[in-house]
């Protein structure tokens, strides 16, 4: 759905929030009473309490799940979004909302005999997602293996990548799996997190309470919360994002890796894919048969992790 | 007067009733208000800065907080421990004081809510769940059946205590057929959100040392053990301080039920033990953390081997005629068993969910000073709440406080 160019030209941005939210609320009027009372109720406390800066704002705390969000609220909440980057950091950024392609799932595979544990994949991503540094946030995590095991206990995830590949070892990154049977999305209390069409497991931002079920429920450790407000230097802010994926996030909420769907959607490679100096990873649709990922889950022999938790991963293993 | 028009004044009584009292009393409400203060203050730096003030991270994200609501729940769900022998098995001396187990599982809720509250990173958008204006994954989420059932059962304690309450205040005999079928309903509920409660644990695959059947038949054996426990607690102290008629049968009906849970928990703990470790399998790592320790982090290992020394030393006083019959030994007994139960179900439960991590990473936990503040404040808060409605409660049990009281004397 492409974003909407045409903006009144009068309205200043508080009055477009304003409008907006006059017309959420007109659709319920029985919402309309609650949420405003209690709106107004936050709007003091946060007052009171001097937490003015951290408080979401009118429209923020009224904001629809994203399922229900016409385009023309979305456009809205874009430029909003942009605007606040804009103010905070300087930034120009676009935010666009590609939806799943008809007839694609995606599917990743890895190559163990080739990863070298090198945790390039991991910097990339950090860099197209916008994590921060501080506190560090990253969605892949690169595990250094004893030689004929697979098994984690005998794994660390904290190795120094600067002598790799080391002797008797090796590298088994994981991120998350996007999978078919998802966890997480059951275990969601508010539906804030749900699979779409192409396969992805996405989160909206805007819906989840932070209440980390979905962290407890995965079976990779695929998801990471927001402990504290996540910052991004502005010579480092990615400035395209998707609604979806790399938008600006905030303290309070859970976020993980989403295949880039902000690059793979409009047909270009995930970040950390485009990153591996040893071409150990491979990405595609695995609906179309001539595709290289259908090739290697064909004729290699792949495995995925966790079989038995029958999460039914799109994240594939594989040795040459 | 109308019913309309006397719950106002019903209101108004029970609230006077309420700020009313000694200096002892006032001291007493000063004290837990001093910790709610302070918990709030905590509360509000966490708002500020996040949840990054408490010691959990993403390898632990379920700390304290979530520990104590666990237990908390099995608190709650434990009243029906004084309304089945009332209610199904007509035991007239915990039917008097039935009225005192309800109204505890009323506070406790509140506080099983309120630990819920400071847990989640968006306290803001609570509205989110709840049914009809937010978007409830109901059935798939066993969160959405939580907020349910634990919302549903205060719903149905307030009820009944507040009509039960209310008739008596009016002087009038209470409507069987306006409460009895909720009683019943509320045995049933009381089941539910304990289980309810183990089945967000037990349900995780990804989380083997929780992904047992036991979980919720451990959960609610050792809730009918540290409840009751704090029923004899707080009856014996109603009994002294309050001049409320608490029978001995009563209390020993409670003794009883303790002994025997107590047993049955440590049967449980202990199958659970013996399945982890004999078969050195490797989903035992979280048992082995727990109890013995994991590669050299053994955080967790006099924390629970002080709640099995507890719970055991409870089980022996329970069951130990000479022991139980001293009142001072009792009640040690009935707090080894409180403290017991909440160390092993609480943090000794969540924890080593935790420890190691599906990808075999070992980070260890300890509460926070915010997280020891804030819950300080929420077991203050229950304190407080219990303490008020025991203080307009009791008065209208006993019958003092009327809406329109006997005349004392016939006029001179």
């Amino acid at each position: 759905m492409a974003r909407s160019d045409q903006h009144d030209p009068i309205c200043s941005p508080e009055e477009r929030v304003e409008k907006l939210v006059e017309t959420r609320l007109a659709e319920n009027g029985t919402r309309r009473t609650f949420l405003k009372l209690f709106g107004l109720g936050v709007a003091a406390t946060a007052a009171a309490t001097g937490c003015g800066k951290s408080a979401p704002t009118t429209e923020e705390f009224f904001r629809q799940h994203y399922k229900k969000l016409t385009d023309d609220d979305k456009a809205r909440i874009f430029r909003r979004i942009e605007e606040q980057t804009l103010a905070r950091t300087g930034v120009a950024t676009h935010i666009s909302d590609p939806p799943p392609i008809d007839g694609v799932e995606f599917a990743y595979a890895l190559n163990l005999s080739v990863c070298n544990g090198s945790r390039r994949c991991v910097e990339a991503c950090a860099r197209e997602n916008n994590l921060p540094d501080d506190p560090e946030i990253r969605y892949i995590r690169v595990f250094e293996m004893e030689a004929g095991s697979l098994d984690f206990g005998e794994s660390t995830p904290n190795y120094r990548d600067d002598t790799v590949p080391a002797k008797g070892k090796f590298y088994l990154p994981v991120q998350c799996h996007q999978c078919d049977n998802p966890p997480c999305v059951r275990a969601c209390p508010v539906g804030a997190t749900w699979k779409e069409p192409d396969g992805i497991v996405v989160i909206d931002y805007s819906w989840c309470i932070g209440c980390r079920f979905c962290v407890v429920a995965c079976p990779y450790f695929a998801r990471r919360f927001n402990w504290t407000q996540p910052t991004v230097p502005p010579e480092r802010i990615n400035p395209n994002q998707g609604y979806l994926s790399n938008r600006p996030r905030f303290k309070g909420v859970v976020e993980k890796c989403t295949f880039c769907l902000h690059r793979t959607r409009k047909g270009r490679m995930p970040a950390c894919l485009e990153a591996c100096p040893t071409g150990a990873r491979k990405f595609g649709n695995l609906n179309d048969p001539n595709s290289e990922i259908r090739k290697i889950i064909e004729r290699k022999r792949v495995y995925v992790l966790k079989e038995d938790q029958a999460t039914l991963p799109r994240f594939y293993y594989f040795f040459s | 007067m109308s019913a309309i028009l006397s719950f106002p004044r019903f209101m108004l009584a029970t609230a006077g009733a309420m700020v009313r009292g000694s200096s002892r009393y006032y001291l007493w409400l000063l004290f837990l208000v001093s910790w709610i203060v302070l918990g709030v203050v905590a509360y509000l730096h966490q708002l500020q800065v996040g949840l990054v003030a408490t010691n959990m991270v993403d390898q632990v994200p379920w700390g304290a907080y979530i520990a104590n609501f666990t237990y908390l729940v099995g608190m709650a769900a434990a009243a029906v421990m004084l309304v089945i022998p009332a209610y199904v098995y007509h035991d007239h001396a915990l039917h008097e004081v039935v009225m005192l187990g309800e109204l505890l599982a009323v506070a406790v809720l509140t506080m099983c809510l309120a630990f819920v509250m400071v847990d989640i990173g968006r306290p803001d958008r609570f509205w989110h769940l709840i049914p009809g204006i937010g978007r409830f994954n109901w059935p798939a989420s066993m969160l959405s059946w939580d907020v349910i059932v634990l919302n549903g059962y205060l719903a149905l304690n307030l009820y009944i205590t507040t009509y039960l309450l209310y008739a008596k205040f009016r002087g009038r005999e209470p409507n069987r057929k306006m409460y009895l079928p909720f009683v019943f309903l509320s045995i049933g509920w009381a089941i539910s959100i304990h289980t309810v409660t183990a089945f967000l644990y037990s349900g995780m695959g990804a989380r083997s040392h929780w992904n047992a059947a036991i979980l919720a038949p451990r959960f609610l054996v050792s809730a009918f053990a540290a409840g009751p426990s704090l029923m004899i607690i707080a009856l014996s102290e109603v009994r002294d301080r309050m001049k409320f008629p608490v029978k001995d049968a009563a209390l020993n009906r409670l003794r009883q039920i303790v002994a025997i849970t107590m047993l049955i928990n440590l049967f449980f703990f202990f199958s659970e033990i013996f399945t982890e470790l004999y078969s050195f399998k490797e989903h035992a790592a979280s048992m082995r953390y727990l109890l013995f320790g994991l590669e050299g982090h053994h955080k967790l290992v006099p924390y629970i081997w002080t709640a099995i020394a507890l719970d055991v030393f409870a089980a022996a006083v329970f069951v130990t005629p000479r022991l139980y019959r001293n009142p001072m030994v009792l009640r040690a007994g009935c707090a080894a068993a409180i403290v017991g139960v909440w160390v092993e179900k609480g943090m000794g439960l969540v924890i080593p969910g935790f420890v190691p991590t599906p990808l075999g990473e070992i980070v260890e936990y300890g509460p926070s000073f915010t997280e020891f503040c804030v819950s300080a404040a929420i077991w203050a808060m229950g304190a407080l709440i219990y303490t008020l409605l025991l203080k307009a409660a009791v008065p209208i049990e006993l019958g003092t406080l009327r809406l329109n009281p006997p005349p004392p004397e016939p006029a001179e």
